[in-house]
């Protein structure tokens, strides 16, 4: 029997082509070959109305071909970009034109298009342009957003965009009658995913065939396709979009269409040439998206054990200028705050605020991050007034195993009710106290005060709802040669896609792994899909993936037993040879009954000869049997009713030098329960890359305004992104499988997991060396330092 | 991200590359290219011409002898932090160039480009005014010596004339018996420091030269300061300043930190010498 790959830590196969260079991106697609490129104007100002855009000098300049401004987008392409998700308590959403009309919102937002013969000579066109400002009162940062002085957009009231309140029980009732009550106030800065590789699109207009092709780096090609035929006019039977290799999302390449993604296909089809745009890194800061600023105000009532009795949670969320993805990113961060914990009341209320910068949409954990600091944060705070270990509070509030599965009473981000579906808190924190050392952390700490040294321990608990829907298709070909063809429409970023889910077939169809090849985010291959966000590949695709292959093996079985004259019942597949069980003689490869699953006329090889009409099937009967089409294949769907529930638990010790305030990770643990694993490798992997972006995240990255709207560290220079030098070496690792009875393979999302609770742990750590509270993340040694400094002066 | 237009001359020799800076007073010399390349991307800098030196022959040597270490225009970091003649004769150079950047942009970057781009935040320039070290420059007008004490002019600027090239910088030898040593603190491995000492202790005269706590390559004599002190006397002679990364408070705390730090270990060295193990 072949071993069973599930679960096993297969080497990615795509590492031979990543590590030796050999990765296809979009600036890859059709390199050398006569291709226009593409260079795009953007405000230097934070906040401005435009009152003249001239280009009179543009187009004299050798090279340039074409130039584009808000005046010269028509029907569709003149309208507001899409909404991508409403929200009835978005009351005020707003998106920006594909080009500026009149007005700029934030630096960096686009507003004239060029295309050229090369990017030198576009980039010296947008140099010639001229435009005149009306410049306008910059808003940034939460508070000035609040106090509303002045109007990121005139129609919108106090810089509001949205105002949702969620309530389960009565928490002020509640807090107000608790024995103990808390109030804190925590803030979380804004950073962002920073993929290696930015934005990128290639388009190809086919008058041949009235077709427009684009290679897009995204994380929904499906959702690329739409936005592109609705804009430009065309059917969607007319648009294809491939997703070639993609340097990387977390999150940013969810948010679609991005201006470039239409104007790109709009210039290939005017001018008919491939036109090619590749944005560079300042482009990014400045005109993707940022994440995670948040300002949050906590009650909380809790009784002589710490355990919660009301929770009233009010947050402000700064979005930025515009609001495409809706609500997502605060309303996961209203429900996941809850983590693995039973507020018995909860209220929450958040405020969705406009400013004049970058807008905000889903990073790596999308909103989690900063719901686990503040539960985290409150639980450490409810700890430290009643002097009880930070771990046993957290015991008395966990969800208990035989409670699932367990619903919050709140509405989650797909809409659907917050009902945990499984898992195991108590088993997880054993796990985590055990592998960081907790309870052996005093000695440690003594030992190293005695030499001068200090050192603090935290820990953080989260929940992260995965795998939402609505729906992930796949679609498994056998071909003539007996290799496997497997198509699943949402797009890889470098996860190992092409790994897990070959392991998924291997396992079904009984094919050697390496027969095995995967395609992901083409809509020829596989128009229906959604994307990849919200660690959904694994669960949906994943799961899709298993069902089409089962029924490609039905129908392996069906023709096999017909030409081996066997009950299906009686059959295996074993590396791609079906056999009778207990007669291994009697076997047809996997190869020949794809050839009897296709009747044809026409014999142009031996294996074809051996299918033609005069060769196979009952004479008395159809060629291909009713309810039944020709070709080995199976094609099936996942649409689960609610996303699936994995958690986690992360523990640092940290070391603060007391003269330069530096901040040393000493240990850093995880503890993760994604269900069953399909390769604890790639897992791991995940694991390590978001502990890596969460680290960056507490210490490292932040967004620096200045209060006229410029960023000031736009590029990688004075943007910390950390090196592998900032990383521990080694992460401790521990699972708990707790599978979920929501698919077939038992499993849940992964790939967001390892950077939710990175500031919830380090804020708690490193109050627990210096000895006093940490409210405000990130946090650098100069702040450490200042912090200090202030505790000094203040008696 | 892509450069403005602009001449490109890549001369065969040394003469043929000084004719060419003569011409064109709007020409910039391109070395390692490591500063320069990013201001040309993000069109911070947009000359009208890049005299490439690279193709010039000669210009990669370093040569040690117990005057000291004379290095080259075209001498990569890498080649001169490899260079055991270079640790021998001057370890001073081999301590700070360890802190610059990383390998990759140590392989490209050059020492004499460093110096003369002459940024405060970039270890070689401070490295040269503490050894008390010199450039050798050409113009078409000739040769001249620059003493360190007179190269630095303002930030990012120095006493170089748009026509002449550093062809090679000297450090003298350390002198038998003395100690040097060097430190810094970074946001990041490898980035600019956000405070960095390097210390000279020969007998009873101790200097210190800082990275980052003032607008140009500045040397502090703190001979005879006890120790324990340094550090304050050093910030009379500092302007620790903020900015995104840091606070002018947070800065005059390392500068603390680290005078004293680089003075013991330099002084460690000192004596280690005199008594070798």
């Amino acid at each position: 029997m072949t071993t069973k790959l599930m679960g096993t830590p297969v080497q990615r196969v795509e590492d031979q082509r990543f590590l030796r260079g050999l990765g296809r991106y979009v600036d890859d697609v059709a390199a050398g070959q006569d291709v226009l490129h593409a260079a795009v104007l953007r405000s230097p100002h934070a906040h401005a109305r435009i009152l003249d855009i001239d280009v009179d000098e543009v187009l004299d300049l050798e090279g340039v071909h074409a130039v584009w401004t808000y005046d010269d987008l028509a029907g569709p392409m003149a309208e507001p970009l899409p909404l991508l998700i409403p929200h009835p308590a978005l009351s005020h959403g707003r998106t920006q034109y594909a080009l500026a009309k009149d007005e700029v919102n934030h630096v960096g937002e686009a507003i004239a298009f060029v295309v050229a013969d090369d990017r030198y000579v576009a980039e010296d066109a947008v140099g010639r342009i001229k435009v005149s400002y009306d410049f306008l009162p910059a808003v940034v940062g939460i508070d000035n957003a609040r106090a509303a002085t002045h109007l990121v957009h005139d129609d919108v009231p106090g810089n509001v965009g949205a105002r949702l309140e969620q309530n389960v029980g009565d928490a002020p009732t509640a807090i107000e009658k608790a024995p103990h009550r808390l109030e804190l106030d925590l803030t979380i800065e804004r950073s962002a995913c920073m993929p290696m590789e930015g934005r990128g699109t290639v388009a190809r207009w086919d008058a041949d065939i009235n077709r427009m092709q684009v290679w897009t780096s995204t994380q929904t090609s499906t959702g690329v396709r739409a936005a592109v035929a609705v804009k430009l006019g065309l059917d969607l039977g007319q648009v294809d979009v491939i997703t070639p290799d993609v340097g990387g999302g977390f999150g940013v390449k969810i948010n679609h269409p991005w201006p470039e993604e239409l104007l790109v296909p709009l210039a290939a089809r005017t001018l008919g040439r491939t036109v090619k745009f590749t944005e560079d890194r300042r482009e990014h800061f400045i005109s993707s998206a940022h994440e995670r600023g948040q300002v949050h105000h906590v009650s909380v009532g809790f009784d002589d054990e710490g355990r919660l009795l009301g929770l009233d949670v009010e947050f402000w969320h700064d979005h930025g200028a515009y609001t495409p993805y809706g609500l997502i990113v605060p309303i996961i961060t209203s429900t996941q705050l809850l983590g693995p914990y039973k507020p018995q009341n909860y209220r929450v209320v958040f405020e969705s605020l406009y400013t004049n910068t970058v807008m905000v949409t889903p990073y790596r954990g999308a909103g989690r991050p900063q719901g686990c600091y503040t539960m985290e944060r409150t639980m450490d705070a409810i700890a430290q007034y009643l002097g009880k270990d930070r771990t046993e509070v957290r015991a008395v509030n966990f969800i208990q195993p035989d409670e699932f599965p367990y619903d919050q009473g709140l509405i989650f981000q797909d809409g659907r009710e917050l009902e945990y579906d499984s898992g195991d808190y108590p088993a997880s924190l054993e796990k985590i106290k055990a592998l960081i050392g907790w309870d052996d952390f005093p000695t440690f700490r003594d030992s190293m005060a005695a030499a001068g040294r200090k050192v603090g321990i935290g820990l953080a608990c989260y929940v992260e709802g995965t795998g939402v829907g609505p729906y992930e298709g796949a679609h498994v070909h056998i071909e003539t040669s007996g290799k496997v063809k497997v198509a699943t429409g949402l797009t890889t970023q470098g996860q190992g896609h092409a790994t897990v889910f070959a392991q998924l077939v291997a396992d079904e169809l009984g094919v050697k792994f390496e027969d095995v090849e995967v395609v992901t985010g083409d809509t020829r291959r596989m128009p229906y899909a959604v994307g990849t966000f919200a660690s959904r590949a694994a669960v949906m695709s994943g799961s899709a993936i298993h069902l089409a292959a089962k029924r490609a093996k039905e129908k392996v079985l069906k023709i096999a037993a017909d030409a081996l004259e066997a009950d299906p019942k009686d059959l295996q597949i074993v590396d791609g040879v079906v056999s009778v069980k207990g007669s291994p003689g009697t076997s047809i490869d996997l190869g020949t009954v794809s050839v009897l699953s296709n009747p044809l006329r026409y014999a142009f090889d031996e294996a074809s000869k051996a299918a033609t009409q005069f060769s196979v099937g009952d004479p008395g009967k159809p060629p291909v049997p009713e309810d039944e089409e020709p070709g080995l294949e199976g094609k099936d769907f996942y649409s689960p009713e609610r996303a699936t529930f994995a958690s986690g638990m992360h523990a640092a010790i940290v070391e603060t030098d007391p003269l330069t305030a530096e901040i040393r990770i000493l240990k850093y643990a995880v503890v993760h329960d994604c269900g069953h694993l399909i390769n604890p490798m790639i897992v791991e992997g995940q694991i390590h890359g978001g502990v890596a972006q969460g680290i960056g995240g507490a210490l490292y990255e932040r967004m620096v305004y200045d209060e006229s709207g410029q960023l000031l560290n736009a590029s990688f220079m004075d943007f910390l992104m950390p090196y592998v030098t900032e990383i521990p070496d080694g992460i401790a690792i521990d699972h708990l499988e707790t599978p979920s009875p929501l698919n077939p393979l038992g499993i849940k999302g992964a790939g967001e997991a390892g950077v939710i609770p990175s500031a919830a742990v380090f804020a708690a750590a490193i109050e627990d060396a210096e000895g006093f509270p940490i409210t405000a993340m990130p946090i650098s040694p100069s702040e450490l330092f200042e912090l200090r400094q202030t505790r000094k002066d203040t008696p | 991200m892509k450069p403005a237009p602009f001449d490109y001359r890549r001369p065969g020799s040394l003469p043929e590359a000084l004719e060419a800076l003569a011409g064109e007073p709007n020409a910039k010399v391109l070395a390692g290219g490591q500063s320069l390349v990013p201001l040309l991307s993000m069109r911070l800098a947009a000359p009208a011409m890049l005299v490439d030196i690279n193709g010039l022959p000669g210009l990669a040597d370093i040569t040690v002898d117990a005057s000291g270490v004379r290095i080259g225009a075209l001498a990569r970091h890498a080649d001169v932090l490899a260079s055991a003649d270079v640790r021998r004769v001057q370890p001073l150079v081999s301590e700070a160039l360890a802190h610059v950047a990383h390998a990759t942009i140590r392989n490209r970057g050059t020492t004499v480009g460093s110096i003369v781009h002459a940024d405060a935040a970039a270890e070689m320039p401070v490295v040269l005014s503490l050894v008390g070290g010199s450039v050798e420059v050409a113009s078409v007008r000739g040769t001249r010596t620059i003493a360190a004490d007179d190269l630095y002019v303002g930030p990012l600027e120095t006493s170089l004339a748009h026509d002449e090239i550093a062809t090679s910088a000297f450090f003298p030898a350390l002198a038998p018996g003395a100690g040097v040593a060097f430190e810094e603190i970074a946001r990041r491995h490898g980035d600019y420091a956000l405070c960095g000492g390097g210390a000279v202790v020969d007998g009873d005269s101790v200097r210190v030269g800082y990275v980052s706590v003032a607008d140009v390559p500045t040397v502090v004599d703190l001979s005879g300061v006890p120790l324990g002190e340094l550090g304050e006397a050093a910030l009379a002679h500092l302007e620790p300043a903020d900015d995104i990364h840091a606070t002018a408070a947070y800065r005059a705390q390392l500068v603390r930190v680290l005078t004293e730090r680089v003075v013991r270990a330099a002084m460690a060295a000192t004596s280690s010498k005199e008594n070798p193990a």
